[in-house]
């Protein structure tokens, strides 16, 4: 598999003297295309940091963050934003949708602000809603949409276009679980066709649907799943005591 | 008769549930009812004991054998107890066939409305792990209850890839994921609740400690800690 997204010994300090603080400690991780990974931390771990860096939106105080091979610091700002939109979706506990953009004008303003015309952008926006399951809800806005189907547009506006990466930072907060879970297989789903997905949660339903779980604490990654077995596995003797 | 999946699942579930396969829940490790199951297996139709024990088994074999003494053992008590009662004149054995009786629908009825066991368990180890690694010299409880939150969160994603590799009509089986899952997770709060307060109240090694002596005393048999 391609390592999509790489993290090399980054850390990130805010702040200076006795106000320092540490939020990342010389973090390595790799996530490749079609894997889904989880970042799992209390409060003040450093998950929300880790994923700020990751999707280029900061600058680590050392280290390096490679997307698809590529350093992204030293780049220009703007070219970082070009990068950034081209490459990376977000997906938010809040949907962050604009309220005054329908589902799919929501969903093809990157390519938009890319330069990419409307007539153009418009049958992808309809194609990633498709995949989805929302397509028949395209030109409704925001509020005409239930929170299911919002994350959903969001879902879509996140993997659309080229994107090789997913960023989520708890992204079912806000829905029931039955509705969440509609929502991670979708997550899996876009994931699985090649996107290297990280999501950051203290939500363990949401990272046991991830192919992977990264554990925080500190700024440091203390631990991590092994690859998990097959559910036949559930059906075997338990840790003998 | 074939089982159908709402039955296979059903089973499937006592099964497991019996088996315990995970080892941390010992107070659901008690006995199953061998009884209610055949009782509703028999709430189809009428079926010789043979043919109960195979349904029985089609599922649960692995985890949860029952042996044909045991089906014939429990059928007479359940038609002792006027729950089921046998057909064929003479017949014996294998040739005896066992419908469900009124009663016995009715105590079916009344069982699946009674409330499940929701007391804490008579000894929860995982508590009793933490409470004790307090007390080890050396011992990094914090090393330790993230060596369980793995362990719980890999239990998870079984289950979960459990959930998603089935039919998504499947019901019966997502729901018998969804009833783990949130056990588990309710583990893995709590793991992380006692990561956090020993955090920000770390426990001093002293045996004559608060961490175990100011239990009130209602609550020291539930943690099954004995002095």
């Amino acid at each position: 598999m391609t390592m999509v997204l790489e993290l090399r010994e980054v850390s990130k300090i805010y702040g200076s003297g006795a106000a320092e603080v540490h939020a990342l400690r010389g973090v390595n991780l790799s996530v490749s295309g079609g894997e889904l990974v989880a970042v799992m931390g209390p409060s003040g771990s450093g998950k929300s940091t880790l994923l700020t860096i990751a999707g280029s939106l900061e600058e680590p105080t050392s280290g390096e963050v490679l997307v698809a091979g590529t350093g992204l610091s030293g780049a220009s700002p703007n070219d970082q934003a070009k990068l950034r939109r081209r490459l990376i979706g977000y997906v938010f506990q809040d949907f962050n949708l604009l309220a005054g953009l329908t589902a799919v004008e929501n969903v093809t303003l990157p390519l938009e602000l890319d330069g990419v015309g409307a007539r153009t952008a418009r049958p992808a926006g309809i194609r990633a809603l498709e995949e989805l399951g929302v397509a028949d809800r395209a030109d409704r806005f925001p509020d005409e949409l239930s929170g299911g189907e919002r994350q959903r547009v969001a879902i879509a506006r996140a993997v659309m276009g080229e994107r090789q990466i997913l960023l989520a930072d708890e992204p079912t907060g806000a829905l029931d679980s039955v509705n969440g879970e509609a929502v991670l297989r979708l997550l899996r789903a876009a994931c699985h066709r090649g996107v290297a997905g990280l999501v950051v949660t203290h939500d363990p339903q949401l990272a046991a649907c991830a192919d992977r779980v990264v554990f925080l604490r500190d700024g440091r990654i203390i631990d991590q799943t092994r690859t998990p077995a097959g559910p036949e596995s559930l059906l075997t003797p338990g840790p003998q005591r | 008769m074939i089982l159908d999946g709402q039955q296979h699942h059903v089973l499937f579930a006592l099964g497991y549930y019996n088996s315990y396969a995970n080892g941390y829940d010992d107070w659901l490790a008690g006995p199953v009812s061998v009884r209610h199951a055949l009782l509703a297996l028999l709430s189809e139709g009428p079926k010789y004991g043979l043919r109960l024990q195979q349904e029985f088994e089609e599922r649960t074999g692995e985890v949860w054998p029952l042996n044909v003494g045991q089906v014939y053992i429990t059928l007479q008590r359940l038609e002792r107890d006027g729950l089921v009662e046998s057909g064929g004149q003479g017949a014996s054995g294998p040739q005896k066939r066992f419908s469900i009786t009124q009663a016995g629908s009715a105590e079916l009825e009344a069982w699946l409305r009674t409330p499940a066991g929701d007391i804490p368990p008579p000894r929860n180890e995982l508590v009793i792990k933490v409470l004790i690694s307090l007390r080890v010299p050396g011992a990094d409880v914090h090393d330790i209850v993230q060596a369980h939150r793995r362990h719980m969160i890999e239990l998870m994603q079984r289950y979960w890839h459990l959930k998603a590799d089935a039919a998504e009509d499947d019901v019966s089986l997502a729901l018998i994921a969804d009833a783990e899952l949130f056990r588990l997770e309710g583990i893995v709060r709590w793991l992380d609740a006692a990561d956090t307060r020993l955090s920000l109240h770390p426990l001093s090694p002293d045996p004559a400690g608060p961490a175990v002596a100011a239990a009130p005393a209602a609550l020291r048999p539930e943690t099954g800690i004995r002095r």
